[in-house]
């Protein structure tokens, strides 16, 4: 009997949140349909949509007007770049916060923190000066560096909350066995701090991918991202849903995928170590 | 024949040169409409003639307009060459941020290019851009729905005309529109359609001490007609439709009529992608009754050089490629002559193989019909036509626009928008020194 | 316990991570702030002098400054309330024993990969476009008058969509946290007899705190600079015209560097005034 209302509770459970994630997910999922529509059937109604032929005519096109694998690499080397760049300055930053801490240590996080709320758009005029000043302007490397700048401090605070976990009495028997700092943080630190990195790798990589100020205003024709390549396809004269649909599912899939595959160290990452 | 045995000569040269010296390549911003991205699928013709490579960044209007005043203003230098309008051009010339177009070759023949573009794009008498595509705006509408409706577009319509006859067409149940019009916010969009409908009601933006004109009766009856037809027989949200959704629209059979630029002729009669190719006919933009200016705009999309590129002479190079006579004969043997860019050339209209494509001569009418030095019944301290050619006019205007289109959204009066217009404006052109 | 060796060591591990921040702080800052003191026009030749006080005093004067601020908040609040709100709805839900838990949730975090752009566009383009879109569509067959969303429900829309964005962060996030949830306590609260509103409200909402404060905290931070989703669907029209977007207007529509930059300036000092306000209850909430 009790079985019996557990399966009904667990049915109706099931349906009810397949029904919402559906929903939730039902506007990417009509973008990758339409990008394999005709242009002209990509806007009649739904169910003329569905039963329409399918197609990778758009792809062609998209692919056909704009370099796909330049974009693509430009935004590799930008969010991963970045992201390992940051990793190189927060790692000793959130170590010496978590395990030497200081009365200022949570006023140095949130002033960190608060230089993320200054308006990109203020400061575009000055950050171009500065660009054009030091030769980076449409390089690889001067978005890596802005990058690595807005998410650094997004960075700092996952791995402190990280390392915080990470009980002092294993480091500090480390340091009794004769361990530098170096080894300490190499040996002992790292083994333990890899799943917590590991998700802060992928939520940076995350937000470096979908940045689209700074990517799309500081680049021209070499070091332009997926932003960028988007930009072309916002809106064209004529028809174009089936265009825009197949540049956007280019310009997501890569990051979707990687989501989705790295789904459990993500949702770690995601919890801000708010969350035990 | 000599000169046609030289150039051939030195386009090999040029290509031996290519060959054995280094590849150039040069960087070009542009616009993300049909015929730039032609251009882009052509590149390598001219790749091939001249050995020059071209790298494109192909930005949607409004982004380009960002990114390409961002890199001018501060002499940034991402680009050699960039896509500008009829706007830009006079400002920027003025301020020696491009480089002039003086010395074209006499092949180029710059005399075949129609005055008003000239005009438009020239600073003190100097060319700074070349048009790659010109336009006006004109009448486009639905032969058989016209016949239905019992009536006969007249060349030279009135706005009472149109009103009547847009009343008439209308059919909601089968989701026609007697008329389709922008409406969206934006100096480029909405914004110039307001502009002018105005001018010919016998508005105009500023009298000649730069006062706000938002405040006469030509402006609130321009308006307030725009918004009467509109609610009558306009589509449902046509506060936010611009030029393409009004091109989508009417390609698919949504509208009697649409006044927008010239160049939509070639997309509603392409078959290809109109649902109602073969019953659209063409007249001149509107006017009131007794006003003597039509609602005329003219606008270029123009290729100009920034100054300071280190790869000038490769740029343009590429100008007198994109914007020459060959170039129009390269497209036409593509694509065929609608698909030509239309409306710079005068040799284009008196090819007679263009002559027979429907809107030809209506496009030529309607672009010689508009004088941006004179856009309105009064006299005005500014050039252009659907805009004034300042500086601070962008932003004016698309904030002015955002007004306007919450009176199409139905969320405030025409007097209160009127009323903002005024007072922003004003307050804009204060802050620039004017008044 | 630590040393002063290790003390200096860890003021010097800390340095690069400082120092960067600082400079990336206060180099735009100070050249903001030098900007907002100057009459500077790119398209009239670039710095033409000292202002004073100029630019702030026109900035606040506009009749687009309050209604910005205004419109600002209103979209932070909107979206903080809802993905909240729905967050804790959606957590609870996922919480629950179901078949194919996995997929559920991959599809409901999906949002969050769609760069902004993109999900603007898609919002309003394919969905809200009241003739080819999605709504429109089901609208119609249904006998409705389609709607025309980004017009007459502009705000609404954009709050819906920005929420749509950041709804599977905060989902995820609430969600750990009530699988985090010491069953035998809600065992003990439902013998006590605790109704489920009650062991809701008394048992799991102070055990969410945390979990809300970190949604808020984050989202706070990126939503207060939101701009793609505002350029893209209604430009500033129809009273979606945020700080963010006023001060891009200012720059780059009319080309005001000087005004611009004191818009600047206005909306740190409001990042600040949210920040110190933020810090107050983040400060109580994260400590434990």
């Amino acid at each position: 009997m009790a079985r019996a209302v557990k399966t009904r509770r667990k049915a109706l459970n099931t349906a009810l949140a397949w029904a919402v994630g559906v929903l939730i997910f039902f506007p990417i999922l009509w973008v990758v349909v339409l990008s394999f529509k005709t242009e002209g059937d990509a806007i009649k109604t739904p169910l003329e949509v569905l039963t329409a032929p399918w197609t990778v005519e758009s792809y062609g096109v998209v692919q056909e007007r704009s370099d796909y694998v330049k974009h693509f690499f430009n935004s590799v080397v930008i969010s991963v770049g970045s992201t390992l760049l940051g990793l190189l300055v927060a790692v000793p930053a959130a170590w010496s916060m978590a395990f030497v801490p200081s009365k200022r240590t949570k006023d140095i996080l949130m002033w960190m923190l608060s230089t993320k709320m200054l308006p990109a758009v203020g400061v575009l005029y000055p950050i171009y000066l500065l660009f054009i000043q030091l030769g980076l302007l449409d390089t690889r490397l001067g978005l890596v560096v802005v990058l690595m700048l807005i998410n650094l401090p997004i960075i700092v605070w996952m791995l402190y909350t990280y390392f915080r976990e990470i009980p002092g009495e294993i480091l500090e028997a480390a340091r009794m066995d004769g361990a530098g700092l170096r080894e300490e943080i190499l040996y002992v630190l790292t083994p333990m701090a890899v799943p917590g990195m590991a998700s802060t790798v992928l939520l940076n990589v995350i937000l470096a991918w979908n940045e689209a100020f700074w990517t799309l205003n500081l680049t021209a024709a070499k070091a332009g991202p997926l932003t960028a390549f988007i930009a072309s396809y916002s809106s064209p004269e004529g028809l174009f849903y089936a265009k825009l649909s197949a540049a956007s599912t280019m310009a997501i899939a890569p990051i979707l995928i990687l989501g989705w595959f790295s789904q459990k160290q993500l949702v770690r990452g995601l919890t801000f170590g708010a969350v035990k | 024949m000599f000169l046609k045995h030289t150039i051939r000569a030195v386009g090999a040269a040029s290509v031996l040169m290519a060959g054995t010296a280094m590849a150039e390549t040069i960087t070009i911003a542009t616009v993300n409409n049909g015929d730039m991205i032609r251009m882009q699928g052509l590149t390598d013709d001219f790749t091939k003639k001249t050995g020059i490579d071209v790298e494109w960044v192909t930005l949607e209007e409004n982004v380009l307009r960002q990114r390409v005043t961002t890199d001018i203003s501060t002499k940034g230098g991402a680009f050699d060459i960039m896509t500008i309008g009829m706007y830009e051009t006079p400002i920027w010339g003025a301020n020696g941020w491009l480089v002039p177009l003086d010395d074209l070759p006499e092949s180029y023949d710059v005399e075949d290019i129609l005055p008003a573009m000239r005009d438009g794009l020239s600073h003190d008498g100097t060319l700074y851009a070349a048009p790659f595509y010109g336009e006006s705006s004109m009448l486009m509408y639905r032969t058989d729905l016209m016949e239905k409706a019992g009536l006969t577009m007249p060349e030279e319509p009135t706005w009472e005309f149109i009103r009547e006859a847009a009343r008439k067409m209308t059919d909601r149940e089968h989701g026609i529109n007697g008329i389709c019009l922008r409406g969206k916010a934006g100096w480029g969009e909405g914004g110039a359609v307001i502009t002018v409908v105005a001018n010919s009601f016998g508005a105009r933006w500023f009298d000649m001490d730069w006062n706000a004109q938002f405040d006469t009766p030509e402006w609130k009856e321009a308006l307030t007609f725009f918004v009467d037809m509109m609610n009558e027989s306009g589509p449902e949200g046509y506060a936010t439709n611009g030029f393409n959704e009004n091109l989508s629209l009417f390609q698919q059979g949504k509208c009697g009529m649409w006044m927008d630029a010239t160049v939509a002729a070639s997309f509603v009669t392409n078959p290809k992608d109109s649902t109602v190719a073969d019953k659209v006919g063409f007249a001149m933009a509107p006017h009131k009754e007794g006003v003597s200016k039509k609602a005329n705009w003219l606008w270029a999309w123009a290729l100009a050089i920034p100054a300071g590129t280190q790869k000038e002479d490769a740029a343009k190079k590429f100008i007198e490629w994109a914007t020459s006579k060959d170039y129009l004969a390269l497209v036409a043997s593509k694509e065929g002559w609608a698909n030509v860019p239309p409306g710079t050339r005068k040799s284009l209209y008196e090819n007679p193989e263009y002559g027979n494509i429907p809107f030809a001569q209506m496009t030529l009418k309607s672009i010689l019909a508009a004088d941006p030095k004179h856009c309105c019944e009064k006299p005005v301290p500014y050039t252009g036509i659907q805009f004034v050619a300042i500086p601070e006019f962008a932003g004016i205007a698309t904030e002015v626009s955002q007004e306007f289109s919450a009176v199409y959204a139905g969320q405030q009066s025409v007097d209160e928008a009127l009323a903002k217009a005024q007072a922003l404006t004003n307050d804009a052109m204060e802050a620039a020194g004017y008044r | 316990m630590a040393t002063r060796h290790s003390r200096s060591a860890a003021r010097l591990m800390m340095a690069p991570a400082v120092i960067l921040l600082l400079g990336w702080m206060l180099v735009p800052l100070t050249m903001t702030l030098w900007f907002s003191f100057r009459k500077y026009l790119p398209l009239r030749g670039g710095d033409l002098g000292w202002v004073g006080f100029e630019n702030y005093v026109r900035f606040v004067k506009s009749a687009s400054f309050w209604p910005s601020v205004q419109a600002t908040m209103t979209l932070v609040v909107g979206v903080l309330v809802i993905t909240v709100v729905v967050g804790i709805l959606l957590a609870l839900l996922l919480d629950q024993p179901m078949w194919g838990q996995g997929v559920v949730r991959i599809l409901v975090i999906a949002p969050f990969f769609v760069m902004p752009t993109v999900s603007a566009l898609v919002w309003k383009n394919l969905m809200l476009d009241p003739i080819n879109g999605f709504f429109g569509h089901l609208a119609r067959s249904l006998g409705l008058q389609p709607v025309d969303w980004l017009s007459q429900a502009s705000m609404p829309s954009i709050i819906m969509i920005v929420s749509w964005e950041w709804l599977p962060f905060a989902t995820l996030i609430l969600l750990t946290a009530f699988q985090s949830l010491d069953s035998e306590q809600l065992e003990a609260a439902e013998m006590d007899g605790a109704g489920p509103v009650a062991r809701f409200f008394y048992i799991m909402v102070p055990h969410l705190a945390r979990a809300i404060t970190v949604v808020i905290l984050i989202q706070t931070i990126f939503l207060l600079s939101i701009f793609a989703e505002i350029f893209v669907t209604t430009g500033g029209a129809f009273g979606t015209k945020t700080l963010t977007y006023l001060i891009y207007q200012r720059v780059l529509e009319s080309q005001n560097v000087g005004l611009g930059s004191a818009g600047g300036v206005y909306a740190i000092i409001l990042a600040n005034i949210v920040a110190i306000f933020l810090m107050r209850i983040v400060g109580k909430n994260l400590d434990a």
